[in-house]
């Protein structure tokens, strides 16, 4: 065995051997992964579920309870019926439902005469998102009773355009499939940036690393030894993921895996080069953990387009976006998952990946050197 | 790539030579010249000894031999290289062992053997044998599988060593080896690095702070503030002031205020109290008796003449540096408010005081009194349990069993009462880093309820007793160490307690630091001040009334450092000091060093 080949053997031995014996690396490899994608698959949903509505009918007959009964049949509903408007808003004041579609008294003479009469909404607008998703529901609700009773009385429902929805990619329409592709994205920066930067600031607190430059070692050497181990690390964390969105979660896998395993492996160098540029510049493990939470792991949680769309971002948070290497991977691993092999996101995006990564280790090789400061 | 013989270097090649060496940092707004026009050379297949206090440069110079740093100014070559081109090359041919160890203490023995063999390029079939020696050389052997971090600081230190001798060098550096190492630790690692040396024929360049070593090495360099004092044989330093050291035998308890009195004379260079005598260096050879009547010394005063130490001759030297440049090298005394109670009554009385740490007992049952006014230290290696002991005398700690009362206080009961009579110095002086010396001054007077127009007095008082003045606004962290120890004694006197606790107050600092530092303390025990101080420096221990030593929480001996010194007297030394007496008494007890 020549030299150098000894030498990175040694480094990366070591640093194996540092990362068994820490339980904090394997909390965040190998533990963060599982927790925080049971947090996502579980618990968080941006979809709304079993929304409690309330439901006011002044007068009952038998146009209204028809109406209503399309709230009964949805899943996306649980109503509750009040006899009066004042009781419900009390109830909408108290939280215990979301929204009060209000029927009035002379809501079936109207639409038997008229053949226009109004329904009142009162949808709580704190959570403004979830308003808008309900508001959009109860509509629904709304106009296929409306075309149902057209239909049944012979009608033509007086409709401009008729809405006849088919929702691509995600036909569940579950959100669970577009956020847990994009939370390993999450999960490769925590592993890549947060650990790599920790980990070479550690042996700059420890006073190991003025005994190591002091060897014979080459520099590229000393980072070599500390990309593989990490690396391998974040790759196994990545294949965890990856088998409990698949097997646990069932999210659906359309593209091919070998795809997915280069895309990763170019995302995941550079998250670590990241790391290691973190690493550079802070003295201490805290200030370096600090860093990387600010510039990895926050802006991958909100930048990438995991859980906010870029699209509906001001225009100059969208350009921030592009410097964020999560958002690249997060569009691969949404397009691998939902839609399969569409080259030309797939490519377009592992160039962006390559560009930050050629870039980021460039800079490590000229700030790194065997000298103190 | 080298053979795997080292060549040995021609008698006439220097090790290392440098030639008006500068080096500047900038700390802050402070302008700090680490190095400047440093001058000499290293011979080779010797040890050689870079001596100086903290802050004398020695490291920095050490980081520039091995490349890590460039010099500002000057050349530099090692092994007839130039660091800062051919510092790959210099890096295969030598080996530095910083500071810090430099260890992986989440790795093995073994394992940082291996890593070091790796990196070095020893091959496979060459290490077995190559660990065999080391591993028996160190007594190391029966640990190989212990993690680094749960060995102790000499052990440490020894595999440390044991790393960079895995393939040995040519030249080996080594930066402060021996620091809070304990005794008998110490002599080993000499040892071994002697042997080396013999063996492998490699030139050494060690560094130290304890200025008793220097005999040790073939060579000397003094290292003061960034300047070389001086560079010889060891003993051509202690034969310039030969006729220049006195020991003076004082009877009865007058030797605090005779050698307060002593410091301050125009024709004394140095004076110590060293248990129940004074050591005094005089700027002259003189005969024991012209000593006596040039300082008027009454007739119960005994005076002898002693060879001389190296740190006379340090101290002698670094004084008439300061004093030709015009610096004042006189002490300042302080003036603190008598403590009223009868001397010598006991304020500190511990009885079978234990700690415990799960199944783990830091304090292992120990007992011992303080009377009032006493200076009583506390000595042991690093982990011998002073910390923890005086953590529980200063009620930050809660004791695990046993009685314990301060002040007349008992403080497993009534700790918020004990403590506004004593004051406390922690390791490293506990300051607040971002703040400045008069910040500083008033948080600490606050803490302890002063304010208003006795606030200011006392933070006057601290600043002139003190000289602080100069720096009131200077941040603390960017005080040389120097100002931080005696800030930080301000700060523990505020109040004026009756009691102070010192935990390792002069670790790091400069030997004439120290002394102004024990001239404060003598003071402060001549107003009846309690004073209870900690130190893993042997010497210190004779600056005390009676001390205690301490080894894995129990008490293995106690009394006055003459007492000591006379019970656990090594055969065939004349005039042992505590250090020999410590390493005698560690044998005597047959405990095994190094665990």
């Amino acid at each position: 065995m020549n030299k150098k080949r000894m030498r990175l053997k040694g480094l990366i031995k070591k640093e194996s051997l540092q990362i068994i014996r820490d339980p904090s690396s394997i909390g965040i490899a190998f533990l963060l992964p599982v927790v925080l994608l049971l947090i996502f698959g579980y618990g968080v949903s941006l979809d709304a579920e079993h929304v409690p509505i309330g439901i006011v009918i002044e007068k009952p007959g038998h146009l209204a309870m028809d109406f209503t009964g399309g709230f009964y049949n949805s899943e996306y509903f649980s109503p509750t019926v009040f006899s009066n408007i004042q009781e419900a808003e009390k109830a909408l004041m108290k939280r215990r439902i979301m929204a009060i579609c209000w029927i009035r008294s002379d809501f079936e003479r109207r639409v038997l005469s008229t053949k226009d009469s109004p329904v009142g909404i009162i949808v709580n607008g704190v959570d403004a998102n979830q308003a808008k998703i309900v508001t959009g529901y109860i509509t629904g609700v709304w106009i296929k009773w409306l075309s149902q009773y057209a239909r049944s009385k012979g009608l033509r429902l007086d409709a401009p355009v008729n809405v006849e929805q088919r929702i691509w990619f995600n036909a569940a329409v579950r959100s669970r499939n577009f956020l847990v592709p994009g939370l390993i994205a999450v999960i490769m920066t925590l592993i890549g940036g947060m650990l790599t930067s920790m980990v070479v600031a550690r042996e700059w607190e420890r006073g190991t690393m003025e005994a190591l430059l002091v060897t014979p070692v080459r520099i590229k050497e000393v980072i070599l030894g500390k990309i593989i181990p990490y690396f391998v690390l974040g790759m196994g964390g990545m294949a965890i993921s990856v088998v409990i969105a698949i097997f646990i979660f069932h999210v659906p896998f359309r593209g091919s895996f070998l795809a997915l395993t280069y895309a990763s492996a170019l995302f995941m160098l550079t998250a670590i080069f990241l790391g290691l540029l973190i690493s550079t510049a802070a003295g201490s493990q805290f200030v370096a953990g600090q860093i990387a939470i600010v510039i990895t792991f926050l802006p991958a949680f909100m930048l990438s387009g995991f859980v906010f769309d870029i699209n509906s971002m001001p225009f100059p948070i969208q350009v921030i976006t592009h410097i964020v290497a999560a958002r690249y991977f997060v569009s691969i691993l949404q397009s691998l998952f939902l839609v399969g092999n569409v080259w030309k996101i797939y490519i377009i995006n592992c160039i962006w990946l390559m560009v930050m990564a050629l870039l980021f280790f460039r800079i490590i090789r000229k700030k790194s050197h065997k000298r103190l400061a | 790539m080298a053979s795997n013989l080292p060549d040995i270097p021609s008698k006439d090649d220097n090790a290392i030579a440098a030639k008006g060496v500068w080096k500047v940092f900038h700390v802050g707004k402070r302008k700090v010249e680490a190095l400047r026009d440093c001058s000499f050379d290293v011979k080779p297949g010797i040890v050689t000894g870079l001596i100086g206090p903290d802050g004398a440069g020695k490291t920095t110079f050490m980081r520039l031999c091995v490349g890590l740093l460039i010099p500002d100014e000057g050349s530099l070559s090692v092994l007839g290289l130039d660091p800062e081109r051919d510092y790959l090359k210099i890096q295969s041919e030598i080996r530095y062992m910083p500071q810090r160890f430099g260890l992986y203490e989440d790795l093995t023995v073994q394992e940082n053997l291996d890593l070091y063999s790796d990196l070095l390029g020893v091959p496979e079939e060459m290490r077995k044998e190559r660990y065999d020696v080391l591993m028996s050389m160190t007594g190391l052997g029966p640990f190989t599988r212990r993690l680094a971090g749960r060995l102790s600081g000499g052990m440490k230190q020894k595999l440390g060593l044991a790393c960079t001798l895995i393939k040995p060098p040519r030249l080996l550096i080594l930066d402060e080896p021996t620091v809070g190492v304990d005794p008998v630790s110490r002599r080993e690692l000499w040892h071994i690095v002697y042997s080396q040396v013999e063996r492998e024929g490699m030139s050494v360049l060690l560094s130290t702070s304890y200025l008793d070593e220097a005999e040790r090495c073939q060579e000397v360099i003094l290292m003061h503030q960034g300047e070389v004092l001086g560079q010889g044989l060891p003993h051509e330093f202690s034969s310039k002031v030969k006729g220049h050291s006195f020991m003076l035998r004082v009877p009865g308890g007058e030797k605090r205020r005779l050698q307060q009195e002593l410091s301050n004379r125009n024709q004394v260079a140095d004076s110590l109290i060293l248990g129940e005598r004074i050591r005094l260096v005089m700027w002259d050879a003189l005969k024991p008796k012209e000593v006596k009547d040039t300082l008027g010394l009454s007739d119960k005063i005994e005076v002898e003449s002693v060879p001389p130490r190296f740190e006379d001759a340090f101290i002698w030297r670094l004084k008439k540096r300061l004093m030709e440049k015009g610096e004042s090298v006189r002490f300042k005394i302080i003036t603190h408010k008598r403590v009223k109670g009868k001397r010598d009554e006991p304020v500190i009385v511990v009885k079978d005081l234990k700690r415990r740490f799960g199944d783990f007992y830091a304090v292992g049952g120990i007992s011992f009194e303080v009377k009032r006014g006493e200076i009583f230290g506390l000595l042991g290696a690093n982990g011998a349990g002073k910390t923890t002991t005086f953590r529980m005398l200063c009620g930050l700690l809660p004791a695990s069993e046993g009685t314990l009362l301060v002040a007349g206080k008992n403080l497993r009961k009534a700790r918020a009462k004990a403590r506004v009579r004593i004051g406390y110095m922690a390791q490293k002086f506990s300051l607040y880093e971002d703040l400045t010396v008069l910040q500083n001054l008033r948080f600490f007077s606050s803490a302890y309820g002063l304010y208003g127009k006795r606030q200011r007095e006392r933070i006057d008082w601290a600043l002139d007793a003190f000289e602080l003045i100069g720096e009131v606004d200077t941040v603390s962290k960017n005080l040389p160490l120097g100002y931080k120890q005696r800030l930080a004694l301000a700060a523990a006197l505020m109040h004026e307690p009756e009691i102070i606790f010192l935990d390792e107050p002069t670790s790091g600092v400069d030997p004439l630091a120290r002394r102004q530092f024990w001239a404060h303390i003598n003071s402060l025990s001549e107003s009846n001040v309690t004073i209870m101080v900690t130190t893993h420096f042997m010497e210190e221990a004779e600056y005390c009334d009676r001390i205690v030593i301490m080894k894995r929480g129990k008490i293995l001996a106690h009394g006055t450092p003459e007492e000591l010194k006379e019970r656990y007297h090594p055969e065939g030394i004349k005039n042992p000091t505590m250090e020999d007496a410590f390493i005698a008494l560690v044998e005597s007890k047959g405990e095994v060093a190094n665990e």
